[in-house]
């Protein structure tokens, strides 16, 4: 598998870790309710088809990658630097 | 026999070569099978489950029978193929599973018993009892049926690993890839071309076609010296493109030093490639497939195309005799061939009642092979004609059953094969591997011309996906003869005809799985074992399940095939792990300390990839914890030093850093002074303890951060997430400096006296109070002092630029001895540490929260951090959680031990009564007695109860009285004084 680093371009997949859905992101405000965080912190999709997910490009600039991903096809349909989807 | 004039070996060189013990020659160029051949040696193997006896079946990689170990002892290499093996002076081979010899093999009684022992003869048999499956079935059937074995020995050759990148690779160099290579190389694009034999040329090499009017082996050789003089070309021999992956990465395995005697020195035997290619031509050809009848399997039968492969291109006849058989009209081919080359022909025979006739040789229309004769060897056939049954006596039979394509890698990600009715055969699902377009045998196209012409279309398509314009290319003049195949899997008839001859599973085995109702063909794979082992079924599957959709009443493309897996052809496992062994698998992290703790014979432990000294042995100690003890007492009495850099060691700056710390920590450190240090407790998301460690403010903007050893990485990593992900408009950086810095604990009373000895300005209170921090001088190198205590004494951490720490560790060690110090190790940093409490990660193990260590109140209400809304949910700190606390032992038994749970003292010790778990255990010589930290229900609340500890797996039972988990000095006093 390949992966496209914003930054260093193409890579093998061993250079990456991973760590799962990028609603990793999405962290709630501290009032936001149990059902909120039960979310973030808990609860997953589990698709069968175009998935976002974080990977961190460890082995090599050490950028936190969002990454979309067809689960099926196994495309790599697109990268972003997480501090980008965050801005 | 030998053919003079015929080949393409090097009859110049005689290659003299051992197998099982006799020695024979050869010629440069020949493999184990073409010389054995050449020799009259025609059984090379016995077979898997009956010991039968075996030759040469295919003349390629498929080979299911000819599998011989090469080389001795460590070198010993299994399971080699006969086919695929080139000689070279003093190779030495020896046949496998037979004993005592392959002439003579005791086992080939399992050939008698074979009544009794079809499919799902173990699974019925082998039952019962149970007890005896391992200690007497199992040993018994694995040395009676088998592979070849490894030495047992560590590996003595040397395997490498590598990556490739292009723009098209080329997988096949038969007429298709040789066609496709050259398009897409003249179009300027960067092109590998890998074909798994010793030569280049595909069936070119095997068959007598013209090709441009040259013979298609001159043709092929003109072609790949073009290819070779362009630079945007690599060519890879002896190259098996094993596997398709993801995003155009393909596995590759060169074998580079099993075909010589003159392996470089330092060069591999095998090297695994990644290849990443933007685009592929899959051009792997076609496998032959034979017939089932009764006993097929005798040396000397074998498929028609290997038999004009040994003729062509190794000029041997592997008979003197030869009779045809088949239902296409290769038979014609190999008949010709035969003949040309003066070598009699026995019969043809033609199962198609419509087949071709011929003026040179009489043509068996309708007819069919029914059986065969001869002990070790194949001495007669008996053919089946509407007239009756004839024997006809002849030492060779070539078969064929028609061809198929090598769809396996088309397979690799998931796809699924289509039938095709015109040649009887499945073809690749076009998409099925993205980026990939098939050409060639592999995709149905028989003759040499529409070889070529896939060939040059697929090279165009894919320069044109690539952006390059392809040159006109004419497609060569070759011939397009025709194919016409009828259906031809199984000859009817009593005994067993074989299908997989690697497996030893017959047309009854299949149709007796069918009729025990596994009529997926992948259950009634894993019943027979059909298609298991080395070939993978590449000789049989598809007449097994055409046996099998015969057998259910189903079509074959109803039936479908099993899941074609990666690799391609078998790959050793130290090819794949290559690069991945030993310290490379597990890197060794050392210390500037570790020469001198290793001079001092300090035994090492492993925390995590680093390696640290345990205990400094003096004289006259004789178990550890004398070492251990006489540390602790050092440390508590006098000064002790011990290498702390293992621990992480985080260099954060920017003007956000503080509030960035504040975010990732529970307590805040956007208001710790500059020149001070702050313990500090981090929590997941979930609300559960990460890490802890200290940090130092070196300046207004610029904090280092300690964590634990185990936990570096993960917190690096966390950090880099936490700024990246959830906050980037912090403005801040991070800088892992773990290998920068040296850094030793300096523990004890006479620690500041040591140290003031050793620094350019002495320490004093006033300066230097507890968790002080700041840069200092040591004998004139600049280095950072931090005035912090894991282990309760008046002590300091001392850090110094790497470079300087092996020589300031001599030197601290030196000045403590001379203090009635000296080194302590990781069993005494232990102690000292349980004595006071402190946790480590056997305490935040994952599954504690702050309240359960007793730092509840360090999650600062002030603000926001990590893991701190989670942290609040009623269940983490509702009344019964298991908290930290002491334990002493009271009773009789003044053993503790980790991992033992605590139950109340008249409680049965069950699980139900449960009431926690002890997490560290040590003999403390200063308190002279076992201590243990422990999670407890509602354990602080339980100060001066008696709880009792159950071992049940050492069986020791102690009753403990729980105490504050500061045994020692709880005031503090010792470390602020």
């Amino acid at each position: 598998m390949r992966i496209t680093c914003p930054y260093c371009g193409e890579r093998d997949r061993r250079e990456f870790y991973y760590r799962g859905a990028a609603v990793d992101l999405e962290r709630p405000a501290p009032d936001a309710g149990e059902d909120a965080w039960n979310d973030f912190v808990y609860l997953r999709d589990n698709p069968a088809g175009v998935t976002r997910e974080l990977w961190c490009h460890e082995g090599g600039c050490g950028a936190w990658i969002v990454v979309t991903r067809n689960t099926v096809t196994h495309e790599i349909l697109g990268s972003q630097l997480a501090s980008e989807v965050k801005r | 026999m030998r053919i003079e004039g015929k080949g393409l070996i090097d009859r110049s060189e005689t290659v003299p070569f051992v197998f099982d013990g006799v020695r024979y020659t050869g010629f440069r160029g020949d493999t184990l099978a073409s010389a054995l051949l050449a020799n009259e040696q025609r059984l090379m193997g016995r077979s898997f489950k009956y010991h039968r006896p075996r030759g040469v079946l295919t003349a390629g990689s498929e080979e299911p029978n000819a599998l011989v170990t090469v080389g001795e002892g460590a070198a010993q290499n299994p399971n080699v193929r006969a086919t695929m093996q080139e000689i070279y002076p003093e190779l030495s081979a020896r046949s496998q599973n037979r004993w005592p010899s392959l002439n003579f093999d005791l086992m080939s009684i399992n050939d008698l018993a074979a009544p009794f022992l079809g499919a799902g003869f173990y699974y019925k048999t082998f039952m019962w009892p149970k007890s005896f499956w391992e200690k007497l079935y199992e040993p018994v059937i694995r040395r009676a049926a088998g592979l070849g074995a490894l030495s047992g020995a560590d590996n003595v050759d040397k395997y490498e690993s590598a990556y490739a990148f292009c723009d098209l690779l080329v997988i096949g160099a038969g007429p298709a890839g040789l066609m496709a290579a050259l398009v897409a190389a003249r179009a300027g694009a960067d092109v590998i071309l890998a074909d798994e034999n010793a030569r280049m040329g595909g069936r070119l090499l095997s068959e007598t076609y013209a090709v441009d009017g040259k013979p298609g082996h001159v043709w092929a050789d003109e072609v790949l010296s073009q290819l070779e003089a362009m630079e945007n070309v690599r060519l890879m021999t002896r190259t098996t493109i094993a596997g398709a992956y993801d995003q155009g990465t393909f596995a590759a395995l060169e074998r580079f030093g099993h075909h010589t005697e003159h392996r470089p020195s330092g060069a591999p035997l095998e090297t695994y490639w990644r290849i990443v290619a933007k685009r592929s031509v899959l051009a792997a050809g076609a496998l032959e497939r034979p017939v089932a009848f009764r006993d097929n399997d005798r040396p000397g039968i074998m498929t028609a195309g290997a038999v004009r492969a040994y003729l062509n291109r190794w000029g041997v006849s592997p008979g003197r005799n030869v009779s045809i058989f088949g239902n296409t009209d290769d038979i014609h081919r190999t008949a010709r061939d035969l003949l040309d080359a003066g070598v009699h022909v026995a019969a043809v025979i033609d199962s198609r009642h419509d087949a071709p006739l011929s003026n040179e040789y009489e043509v068996l229309r309708g007819a069919q092979v029914c059986g065969s004769t001869g002990r070790k060897g194949l001495e007669a056939i008996t053919v089946r004609r509407a007239s009756g049954e004839e024997r006809i006596h002849t030492d060779c039979l070539a078969m064929t059953g028609g061809w198929n394509p090598s769809v396996h890698l088309t397979c690799h990600m998931n796809g699924r094969p289509t039938w095709n009715r015109d040649i009887e055969a499945f073809v690749p699902t076009p998409g099925a591997i993205p980026g990939m377009i098939t050409a060639g045998a592999c995709n149905g196209s028989f003759s040499t011309v529409s070889c070529l012409r896939d060939g040059i279309e697929a090279a165009k398509s894919s320069l044109a996906e690539l952006g390059l314009k392809a040159p006109k290319t004419p497609v060569p003049d070759a011939e397009d003869d025709p194919y016409n195949i009828s259906q031809l899997w199984a000859v009817p008839g009593t005994g067993r005809a074989w299908l997989d001859f690697q497996n030893d599973v017959t047309v009854k085995d299949v149709k007796q799985a069918a009729t025990e109702n596994f009529r997926s063909v992948e259950h009634m794979k894993r019943y027979t074992t059909q298609g298991m082992a080395t070939d993978q079924g590449k000789n049989s599957n598809v007449a097994a399940l055409a046996v099998l959709a015969d057998a259910t009443g189903r079509g074959i493309p109803e039936t479908g095939t099993t899941t074609f897996r990666p690799p391609y052809s078998p790959i050793a496992i130290a090819a794949l792990g290559a690069g991945a062994e030993g310290s490379a698998f597990k890197p060794q992290r050392f210390t500037t300390s570790h020469p001198a703790s290793l001079k001092r014979n300090a035994p090492m432990i492993e925390a995590g990839l680093w390696y640290r000294p345990s205990y400094f042995s003096k004289d006259g100690e004789t178990t550890w914890r004398q070492s251990c003890d006489r540390e602790v007492n050092m440390v508590r009495q006098a000064v002790g030093i011990c290498d702390v850099s293992t621990l992480g060691k985080i260099d954060i700056q920017g003007p956000d850093a503080g509030a960035f710390l504040d975010f990732v920590y529970t307590n805040m450190f956007s208001t710790l002074k500059v020149g001070r240090t702050r313990y500090g407790l981090m929590l997941r998301e979930d609300g559960y303890v990460m890490d802890d460690g200290t940090t130092a403010r070196l300046g207004e903007t610029h904090y280092l951060m300690t964590t634990t050893t185990a936990a570096a990485g993960e917190v690096m990593k966390h950090l880099e997430f936490v700024h990246q992900g959830l906050r980037p408009d912090l403005d801040v950086t991070f800088t892992s400096v773990t290998e920068h810095w040296a850094q030793f604990a300096v523990a004890g009373p006479k620690s500041r006296e040591l140290l003031s000895a050793l620094l350019d300005t002495p320490l004093d209170d006033e300066n230097w109070p507890f968790m002080a921090c700041g840069p200092v001088s040591v004998l004139g190198v600049q280095g950072r002092l931090f005035r912090i205590s894991f282990s309760g004494e008046h002590a300091y951490e001392i850090a110094v630029p790497a470079r300087y720490g092996a020589n300031l560790f001599d030197i601290l060690t030196e000045r403590a001895e001379a203090l009635g110090g000296g080194l302590y190790g990781m069993e005494a940093l232990n102690v000292l540490r349980i004595e006071k409490g402190f946790i480590t990660h056997a305490e935040i193990h994952g599954r504690t929260t702050a309240y359960d260590i007793g730092m509840g109140r360090m999650v600062s209400q002030k603000k926001d951090c990590i893991g701190k809304t989670m942290s609040e949910r009623p269940g983490l700190e509702e009344a019964g959680r298991e908290r930290l606390v002491g334990l002493k032992p009271i009773g009789e038994s003044k053993e503790l031990l980790a991992g033992a749970h605590l139950y109340n003292e008249e409680a049965e010790p069950v699980r139900t009564n449960d009431q926690g778990y002890l997490t560290s255990v040590c003999y403390s010589p200063t308190m002279e007695t076992m201590l243990g930290l422990a999670f407890l229900a509602d354990g602080p609340d339980r100060y001066g109860e008696i709880v009792k500890m159950v071992d049940h797996l050492r069986d020791v039972t102690t009753l403990c009285e729980v105490v504050n988990p500061v045994f020692f000095d709880p005031e503090g006093g010792r470390v602020r004084g």
